[in-house]
């Protein structure tokens, strides 16, 4: 008990700080359950995703460092194997039965194999990549344009955004999904990435493919493509907030 | 010094705006500071330059397990480790010892929610400069920048001696106007800590950064933006707890009902109203 009201006291003195407002925030939790006020701390996000896309340039590219600023390790983070019996069977041939399928709203929807991926114009970049929860990496990505598959299979106009199908199954059982509106999915720098550091991507890192969205957030960037696919609307997909943690509570614009 | 009741008079020390302002501000920092601890708690380790190379650590908050399988906390600083159990590395939670950097009572959300702690961080930092630039532009307008905050030259040549009476904890108490010392720190906090946490907070952003390159290459990366961010969370903490001790040991209910309705009583013979 004596051992217990030390603990209290030292408790005491450290909210007599001003470290943190300790009934403050345990009122705060309950508001943190609240379905309304959740909706209401949402509206931050509309904001800094209006202002930050009206106020920045929206073709600017993320800085490109060169090759012997890379990171020695860069972390594996999410999934890092499908583990499932199709996707050992893609890697166990090296990925020659894998196809990435275009689907959606498309003029022309195609299979590509992973050397007409290899075809398309590439790029190569060497970028930092900000993981949410906070640590940086730098790697160097080669990947065809997004813009040139787009434009191979020609956008509808009625296409707004771009979803990516994942083969890697989460917790939950359900698939990783991300998606990405037409300013990303046109600019410079997004990729759909088959190397890293000048290799083959590894299997830790999305092998065959992996999307790269230079200015936002790792989440953004899905690994283990399967699919590319052109939607009107978000909504109709899983639980309708355009990915994965999306549809967990983090932010569809992940640009902050 | 012994100022009779008539010696007193009432004066409108804080305007309308500079009262809503601060207490705005103290909503914000109870919620960005914990919002805070929370969203650093997912990866509690600082580095300096873009990168996060795990073994160039600056400081961290680790759990390590002992050889007898205790959890420690352990708090790392430049390679120097201290045992921070119940508090930094590794707290209780419900009972149970569970690793993680800031304890649960000093995180917003209290659980580990990562998600939720970037909500309420980004919805009130928005908050926080909407209301700091309300508030600049104010206090330019108004005058109540250059006439209240910014130190004179008679003001500066008393510093020494404002500095000798403070740390003999001879405090001035029912001035008419801010003495030396808290101009020079009321102004560090406006133009100095404030736009400094809000800039480093948004170099965390790769969006940001790739139309203003500009803000990573002054801080000297995204790391050491998140480092500067977390150190000046602390001096503004530090700030605060200073300004309530201040506040605290110069009359509490005047300087309360100042802040509060705007109306302190002031001694009569310093001066006054004559801004």
């Amino acid at each position: 008990m004596a051992d217990r009201g030390g603990l209290d006291r030292r408790r005491f003195l450290l909210r007599g700080l001003g470290l943190a407002a300790a009934p403050l925030v345990a009122g705060c939790d309950r508001l943190s359950e609240s379905r309304w006020v959740a909706g209401i701390l949402r509206a931050g996000e509309a904001v800094t995703h209006g202002v930050q896309r009206t106020l920045t340039w929206r073709r600017a590219l993320a800085r490109e460092f060169p090759e012997s600023a890379r990171s020695a390790v860069f972390p594996g983070n999410g999934t890092t194997d499908p583990g499932t019996a199709d996707y050992q069977a893609l890697a166990a041939s090296g990925f020659a039965a894998w196809r990435l399928e275009v689907r959606g709203l498309v003029e022309r929807p195609a299979r590509l194999s992973l050397p007409e991926v290899r075809a398309l114009p590439a790029r190569t970049q060497t970028t930092r990549h900000d993981c949410v929860e906070g640590w940086s990496a730098i790697a160097t990505w080669t990947g065809a344009r997004m813009s040139a598959l787009l434009d191979r299979v020609g956008v509808r106009p009625e296409a707004r955004y771009v979803v990516i199908r994942c083969a890697d199954l989460m917790s939950s059982g359900e698939a990783y999904y991300e998606s990405i509106d037409l300013v990303d999915a046109y600019h410079e720098q997004t990729l759909l990435a088959y190397e890293m550091n000048g290799r083959p991507l590894p299997v830790a890192q999305g092998a065959p493919l992996r999307l790269r969205v230079e200015r936002q957030l790792g989440y953004k960037m899905a690994k283990y493509v399967l699919a590319v696919e052109l939607v009107e609307r978000l909504d109709g997909i899983a639980r309708g907030r355009g990915g994965y943690w999306e549809d967990r509570g983090y932010e569809w614009y992940a640009g902050i | 010094m012994t100022d009779g009741p008539s010696s007193h008079t009432w004066l409108y020390r804080h305007t309308a705006a500079t009262r809503l302002s601060h207490w705005i501000t103290v909503l914000c920092l109870l919620v960005l500071v914990p919002s805070g601890l929370q969203i650093f708690n997912a990866h509690p380790t600082l580095y300096w330059g873009e990168r996060s190379d795990p073994a160039h650590a600056l400081f961290a908050l680790r759990a390590l397990e002992t050889d007898n399988e205790e959890m420690r906390g352990v708090t790392e600083i430049w390679g120097h480790r201290l045992d921070t159990t119940g508090l930094l590395g590794v707290s209780t939670e419900d009972g149970e010892r569970v690793a993680r950097g800031f304890p649960a009572w000093a995180t917003l959300p209290g659980a580990q929610w990562l998600a939720m702690g970037r909500r309420w961080h980004f919805f009130f930092a928005w908050i926080f400069v909407l209301n700091a630039l309300t508030f600049g532009l104010y206090a330019l307008l108004s005058r109540h920048l250059t006439r209240d905050l910014v130190p004179g030259g008679r003001d500066l040549a008393g510093l020494g001696a404002s500095l000798r009476d403070h740390l003999r904890f001879r405090f001035p108490a029912g001035e008419s106007r801010y003495n030396v010392l808290q101009k020079l720190a009321y102004l560090s906090v406006i133009v100095g800590l404030g736009p400094l946490v809000v800039l480093t907070g948004l170099t965390m952003s790769p969006w940001v950064d790739a139309t203003l390159p500009l803000l990573p290459a002054l801080f000297g990366g995204r790391q050491s933006a998140r480092t500067v961010h977390f150190a000046l969370t602390w001096a503004l903490v530090g700030f605060t707890v200073m300004h309530v001790f201040m506040v605290a040991v110069t009359g509490v209910l005047n300087n309360l009902r100042g802040i509060v309705t705007g109306w302190a009583r002031v001694r009569h013979h310093d001066g006054g109203v004559d801004g």
